[in-house]
C-alpha cells in the first residue's frame, strides 16, 4: 500500500461561470478521518460528489489507490463502487423494504447470489441494530434509523472510502448520537472517511486532518487541536467564532 | 381536562358533522331527481323524445347484439393495451436517454410524440386505416380494422408515453445519485430504482388515458368493422329509433364508470401516501 488511498489533486469546478472549488489538494491514508468543515455554500457537498464521481470535473485528477478515476473516457461505475457516499437527507430507495434497499447492492452491484445479498444485508443491519426493522420500508423509520439503514447500504458493497454529506443535518438533536455513534464504530474499524459535518465537536472528536474551505478553496487544514485551537487564518477564525456564538461547539 | 373526555367530546363532535353533511347531501339529491322527475315529463316535446330514445322493447330486443358488438371494441382494447404500454414505455426511456450518440433516436421520438398528439386520434384513424389498405396488401393485411387497431395504438402511445416520461422525470435526483454512488449502472439505475418509483406514481394518470381508450375504441368503426358504435347505427336505422344508442351508452358507462371509480381511488390514496407524515 502506497500510504495514500484517495488523493486530489488541484481538482476545479465550476457551475456555469460560477466557479465552485479552486485548486483542491487533498490526500487521505488508508484508516485516516477527514472532517470538512466551513460555511454553508463554501463546496463541501461538491467536493464529496466529485469524489463520487458525480459532479464531472474540470481539471485536475481524483486518484483511488493510483488510479486516476477522473480520466476521461474511463468508465467510472467500477469505481464509484468503491467509494461509498451517505447524503444529508439519507435517499433511501422509498419502493424498497429496509431490507432490500441494503441488498440491492450486493444483488445487483457485486453480482451476489439472491440468498448472499440478503444475508449480508441483514448481517449489517445487525450490527448498526436494525434488525428487528428489516421488513419496514423507510418512511416507517425515525431519521435516525433511516440515516443508519443508508450507512448499511453503502456498507454492503464494501466501499474502499466513504463519504459522508452532513449526515446528522437533517436529524432531530435527539437522533444525531446514534448515527455518530455508527460513525464512531467505523473509524475503529479502521474506514477511510471523509465527511462535512457542521457538528464541531463531533469533527475535533474524530478527524485526524479537518480541513477549513472558504469559497471553494481548503484554506487550512490539520490536527484537529491546530485548527480548533490555533488556526492561522483569520477566516477560520471568524467562521470558528460564529460556530462558536451559535452555540454548535 | 381530562384528555380522554376531550377526546371523547371531539369525536362526537365529528360525528354530528359527517351526520349533518349525510343529511344535506340525500335532501338535496331529492329535490334535483324530484324536480327532473316532475319538470322534463311536463315539457311539451317530452312524449315523442320519450319514445325515440328510451323504448323499452327496443331497448331489450337490441342489447343482446349490442353487448355482442361490444365484444369486438373489448378485443381491439385488450390488444392495444400492452402495445400502447410497451411501445410507450420505450418511447419514454429513448426520449429520456442522455448519451449524445442517442441524439437522432430522442429526436424522432420528439418528432414522433409531437406528430400523433397534434393529430385528432380519429383522423389518425382515417389517415393509417384507409391509407395503408391503400397499398395493395393481402387480404388479411389490408384489413381495415387491423390498420384502425394499429393507428389507435400510434396515436395512444405517443400520449402515454408522455404520462410515463413524466413519471420518470418526477423521480428525484438524489435518488439518481444514491443508486449511482452504490455503483450501479445507468440501465440498473433506470430498471431497480427509478422506473419502479415512476410506475407507481403514473398508475392513476395511465387509468385515464386507457378509459378515453377504452371510449374511442368506437371511432374505429368509422372505416367499417362492426363494432358497438356501428351496430348501434345499424340498429338505429332498422327500428326507426334511437334507443339503441341509448343502450351503446348504458353498456360503455358499465365499463367506464367502475374504471373511472377506482382510478380516482387509486390517485385518492396516492396523495394521502405522499403527502402523509412519516411515522416516526
Ligand atoms: N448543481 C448545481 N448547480 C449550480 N450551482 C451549484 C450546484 N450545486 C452547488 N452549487 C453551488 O455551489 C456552491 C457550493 O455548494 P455546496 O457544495 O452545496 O456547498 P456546501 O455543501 O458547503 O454548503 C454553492 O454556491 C451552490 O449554490
Ligand atoms: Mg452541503
Amino acid at each position: 500500500m502506497n500510504g495514500t488511498r484517495l488523493r486530489l489533486s488541484n481538482v476545479e469546478k465550476s457551475f456555469g461561470d460560477r466557479q465552485v472549488l479552486s485548486g483542491i489538494d487533498l490526500s487521505v491514508a488508508p484508516g485516516e478521518v477527514i472532517c470538512l468543515i466551513g460555511a454553508s455554500g463554501s463546496g463541501k457537498s461538491t467536493l464529496l460528489r466529485c469524489c463520487n464521481l458525480l459532479e464531472p470535473i474540470d481539471s485536475g485528477a481524483i486518484v483511488l489507490d493510483g488510479i486516476d478515476i477522473s480520466a476521461p473516457g474511463l468508465d467510472p461505475d467500477p469505481h464509484r463502487r468503491r467509494i461509498g457516499m451517505v447524503f444529508q437527507s439519507f435517499n433511501l430507495f422509498p419502493h424498497l423494504s429496509v431490507l432490500d434497499n441494503v441488498a440491492v447492492g450486493p444483488r445487483h452491484v457485486l453480482g451476489r447470489p439472491r440468498t448472499d445479498a440478503r444475508q449480508r444485508a441483514i448481517e449489517l443491519l445487525t450490527r448498526l441494530g436494525l434488525d428487528g426493522h428489516c421488513d419496514a420500508f423507510p418512511d416507517q423509520l425515525s431519521g435516525g434509523q433511516q440515516q443508519r439503514v443508508a450507512i448499511a447500504r453503502s456498507l454492503a458493497v464494501d466501499p474502499d472510502v466513504l463519504l459522508l454529506d452532513e449526515i446528522t443535518s437533517a436529524l432531530d438533536p435527539e437522533l444525531v448520537g446514534e448515527v455518530l455513534d455508527v460513525v464512531r464504530t467505523l473509524k475503529t474499524s479502521g474506514m477511510t472517511m471523509v465527511m462535512a459535518t457542521h457538528e464541531m465537536g463531533f469533527a475535533r472528536e474524530i478527524a485526524d486532518i479537518v480541513c477549513f474551505l472558504h469559497e471553494g478553496r481548503i484554506l487550512e487544514s490539520g490536527p484537529p487541536d491546530v485548527i480548533f485551537e490555533q488556526p492561522t487564518h483569520d477566516r477560520t477564525r471568524a467562521f470558528l467564532r460564529r460556530v462558536l456564538d451559535a452555540g454548535r461547539m | 381536562m381530562d384528555t380522554a373526555t376531550s377526546r371523547e367530546r371531539r369525536l362526537e363532535y365529528e360525528r354530528r358533522q359527517r351526520r349533518r353533511s349525510t343529511i344535506i347531501a340525500t335532501a338535496s339529491t331529492v329535490v334535483v331527481m324530484a324536480a327532473v322527475l316532475v319538470f322534463v315529463p311536463m315539457t311539451p316535446g317530452w312524449d315523442k323524445v320519450r319514445r325515440s330514445f328510451f323504448d323499452r322493447e327496443i331497448l331489450i330486443d337490441t342489447f343482446p347484439s349490442l353487448l355482442k358488438a361490444f365484444w369486438l371494441d373489448v378485443r381491439i382494447f385488450l390488444i392495444a393495451v400492452p402495445c400502447i404500454s410497451i411501445i410507450a414505455l420505450g418511447l419514454a426511456l429513448a426520449r429520456n436517454s442522455r448519451h449524445p450518440a442517442l441524439f437522432p433516436l430522442r429526436a424522432t421520438v420528439a418528432i414522433y410524440t409531437d406528430v400523433f398528439r397534434g393529430v385528432p386520434v380519429i383522423l389518425t384513424i382515417y389517415l393509417i386505416g384507409f391509407g395503408v389498405p391503400g397499398l395493395g396488401l393481402s387480404r388479411t393485411w389490408g384489413q381495415p380494422i387491423i390498420w384502425g387497431t394499429v393507428a389507435l395504438i400510434l396515436a395512444y402511445s405517443a400520449y402515454v408515453s408522455e404520462v410515463f416520461r413524466a413519471g420518470i422525470e418526477s423521480v428525484h435526483e438524489s435518488q439518481r445519485a444514491a443508486a449511482r454512488s452504490l455503483g450501479m449502472s445507468s440501465a440498473q439505475t433506470m430498471r431497480i430504482v427509478v422506473l419502479p418509483q415512476a410506475i407507481r406514481r403514473v398508475v392513476p394518470p395511465l387509468m385515464n388515458d386507457f378509459i378515453s381508450l377504452q371510449k374511442d375504441v368506437a371511432l374505429v368503426s368509422l372505416i367499417g368493422p362492426v363494432e358497438i358504435l356501428r351496430r348501434a347505427g345499424i340498429e338505429k336505422s332498422a327500428a326507426a329509433n334511437f334507443t339503441p344508442y341509448v343502450g351503446a351508452a348504458i353498456i360503455f358507462l358499465a365499463v367506464t364508470i367502475p374504471l373511472t371509480r377506482t382510478a380516482d381511488h387509486l390517485m385518492a390514496r396516492q396523495r394521502r401516501r405522499t403527502t402523509g407524515t412519516a411515522v416516526a
